[in-house]
């Protein structure tokens, strides 16, 4: 069973009522390379269950400016995919539960050739890739590559996705589907819980697969309500502002920025634990 | 045997893109599924009005009527005869309205908009030449119409700037990335799947995920078609060899598309060559480039060992751009198309010299195509023909050259 696979499951079992996965995002190197290991320990401490670790692309087209900024500083220090590989073997050098999943551009794995891709990430302890401007129907080789090294390709579902797209989808995705809750790019504002409810309603029609929600969460609150109708919340935008409190070049500057992101999701594994 | 080799070769040209939008390996729809709605209904869309005789005659009249054309294929009797060489023909599309072949293109999306219902229409631009042409069009249908620009092409072309908001045009700075052209589309992506329900995304180029590469083709083909009737017309003859300049690429696939199937006519597409292609300050993804995955389609890129694009130079805002059209990225490959550049410097003299000897003031984009049409023409003999894409009119540019050359307007 995958890492991925293995959280799900133990979310559900374990404890006295299911639980859903708290899901942060962070760019690797940012705001400096020395930050993202021990914020990744701290985030898991925090209550996080998965990790969705960003590889910053030079044409973010998807993404809002608070996440393009954050490519922007990540590269500012020659982040490369070789660069998150090695952060992510040391990773599991202490945790080797806490499933983490790459999500960025096709570019920079392009070039890598996908295979070439898929056995080091695998290597160095990576469990899903998501890869924004790859869509099912490009897939073919990439879907195989993945999953011959054991990685979970998991994929993009949003409020215009139609019942045959869905179904496209189902054929290729594992791990967990990841649904894009609203119309725009990362780090809009507004959420509305009940399309989002109907949506992943109609999802689960065409797909068994945990279904994540990303996109417009912003705090306790919202995480709660998305968490009370998804099986895992995303949360991006919200802690990534948080890296622009200052340079992350000292040790205690970036205790500063842990600290903040640690305070930020423990209110958010609060708030969704009471449901 | 020939027979039917030319027969294979005629219909694989025209056959190209498969349903997904593959030219060969290149092309695709490599975009988030936030945007895949968008582009299904846009196929949709396009794929009835490619048939659709009432919108093919709509166009044809806007052609002719609002546009100009056809542009002449205008014999450069004087530039022949200082180059010494083949015979050069310019095929004027600088004369068409707002000065460039860009309308073809915004004439035929804008009549798609409008046929699909949308209100907004948003677009991206380089040298600004697309974002007067979309404005333009924005006026006339009377849609709301918002251009991104990369700031720093805003400073380059400011008379083009001043045109698109004359035109009532809202003109976005654009201060991500590099601030120049493929910076201008990442915005214009973003805004398209923010107000996707009401809003056409015209891109100018021949690239973007499917159907953009071959829509945009389909629009400009229109230069080609006329320019193989009107070589007939005044020689009875097919061209030897058609130049035409690349950025993304789209005036060049409309020359040459009409003639894919013509095997004697040999064509070049001159990229920008900028301080020259070994000094690595150029924007030749197809001379220097290697392929890879940008604003949804593969296709030659300029991008460093780990997959991230890297800035481009060239004096033309409108050849700024890390990639090219995807059919462009298969031409080369299968070696239908020699892809070329022209530096800077090149183009800076083609400029002076089309303008002194022939009184017509080229786009410095255009100048690329003049430069190496010159240049070819020079080893060609006297009975032999090139047709050089005089794809836009220099008046933007005036400027920027007055900079380089220290003179004060």
């Amino acid at each position: 069973m995958s890492r991925l696979a293995q959280r799900f499951a133990e979310l559900k079992t374990q404890g006295d009522k299911p639980k859903k996965a708290l899901i942060p995002y962070v760019m690797a190197s940012d705001p400096s390379p020395e930050i993202t290991l021990p914020l990744m320990h701290a985030m898991v401490e925090a209550g996080a269950d998965i990790i969705e670790l960003g590889v910053p692309f030079s044409d973010p087209m998807a993404d809002g400016p608070v996440i393009q900024l954050a490519a922007e500083r990540s590269l500012k220090h020659n982040t490369s995919m070789h660069d998150v590989f090695s952060l992510v073997s040391e990773f599991r050098k202490t945790d080797d539960k806490t499933p983490v999943i790459v999500m960025g551009y096709l570019n920079p794995i392009e070039v890598m050739g996908y295979q070439s891709f898929a056995q080091q990430a695998a290597t160095s302890g990576i469990d899903g890739v998501l890869t924004v401007d790859m869509p099912p129907v490009e897939a073919d080789e990439y879907v195989p590559a993945l999953k011959s090294q054991g990685l979970d390709p998991i994929f993009l579902l949003a409020p215009t996705s139609t019942p045959a797209r869905i179904k496209k989808l189902a054929e290729v995705a594992s791990g967990f589907v990841y649904y894009v809750s609203l119309k725009g790019v990362t780090g809009a504002a507004t959420l509305d819980v009940a399309s989002v409810e109907t949506k992943v309603a109609e999802i689960r029609q065409f797909i068994d697969l945990p279904i994540a929600v990303g996109f417009g969460i912003s705090d306790a609150d919202s995480a709660a309500k998305v968490a009370s109708c998804s099986d895992a919340v995303v949360v991006g935008s919200t802690i990534v502002k948080k890296m622009t409190i200052n340079s992350g070049k000292t040790e205690q500057e970036r205790s500063i920025i842990i600290k903040e992101i640690s305070e930020i999701l423990s209110s958010m594994r609060s708030a969704m634990d009471r449901l | 045997m020939t027979d039917i080799k030319e027969k294979l070769s005629v219909t694989d040209y025209m056959s190209m893109p498969d349903d997904k939008g593959h030219f060969g390996v290149y092309g695709g729809i490599f975009a988030s599924e936030t945007l895949m709605q968008a582009l299904e209904e846009l196929r949709d869309a396009y794929e009835k009005i490619k048939t659709d005789k009432v919108f093919q005659a709509q166009f044809d009249e806007d052609l002719a009527q609002y546009v100009g054309r056809p542009s002449p294929l205008y014999f450069a009797e004087r530039l022949t005869q200082q180059v010494g060489g083949a015979q050069i023909f310019l095929k004027r599309e600088d004369l068409n309205h707002t000065g460039a072949h860009k309308i073809n293109n915004t004439i035929g999306q804008g009549l798609l908009a409008k046929m699909m219902g949308k209100k907004r229409v948003i677009a991206e631009t380089g040298a600004g030449q697309h974002g007067v042409a979309t404005a333009t069009v924005a006026a006339r249908f009377g849609m709301e119409c918002v251009v991104y620009m990369g700031a720093e092409d805003i400073v380059r072309q400011a008379p083009n700037v001043y045109r698109m908001k004359l035109l009532g045009a809202k003109v976005v700075a654009v201060e991500s990335g590099s601030k120049t052209l493929k910076d201008a589309l990442n915005e214009a992506m973003r805004d398209w799947v923010t107000n996707v329900d009401d809003t056409f995304y015209i891109i100018g180029t021949v690239a973007g995920p499917h159907p953009y590469p071959a829509m945009v083709r389909d629009f400009q083909t229109i230069i080609g078609r006329e320019a193989k009737a009107q070589m007939q017309a005044q020689c009875a003859c097919l061209p030897d060899a058609l130049v035409a300049c690349v950025g993304g690429g789209s005036n060049a696939i409309g020359l040459f598309h009409p003639f894919l199937a013509d095997e004697s006519v040999a064509m070049y597409g001159v990229e920008g060559g900028g301080l020259g292609v070994d000094s690595g300050k150029h924007a030749a993804p197809l001379c220097a480039g290697n392929p890879g995955v940008l604003h949804g389609n593969r296709t030659y890129l300029m991008e460093d060992e780990n997959g991230q694009i890297i800035e481009t130079h060239s004096v033309s805002a409108g050849l700024d751009y890390p990639g090219v059209g995807p059919e462009h990225s298969w031409l080369k490959d299968i070696g239908r198309v020699n892809y070329v550049a022209a530096t800077d410097d090149e183009a800076l003299a083609a400029f002076h010299t089309l303008t002194q000897v022939e009184g017509i003031i080229p786009a410095l984009e255009s100048s690329h195509a003049v430069a190496y049409g010159m240049k070819l023409a020079a080893t060609m003999k006297p009975e032999q023909r090139i047709i050089i894409n005089l794809s836009g009119r220099g008046d933007k540019d005036i400027n920027t050259i007055a900079k380089i050359e220290g003179i004060e307007l």
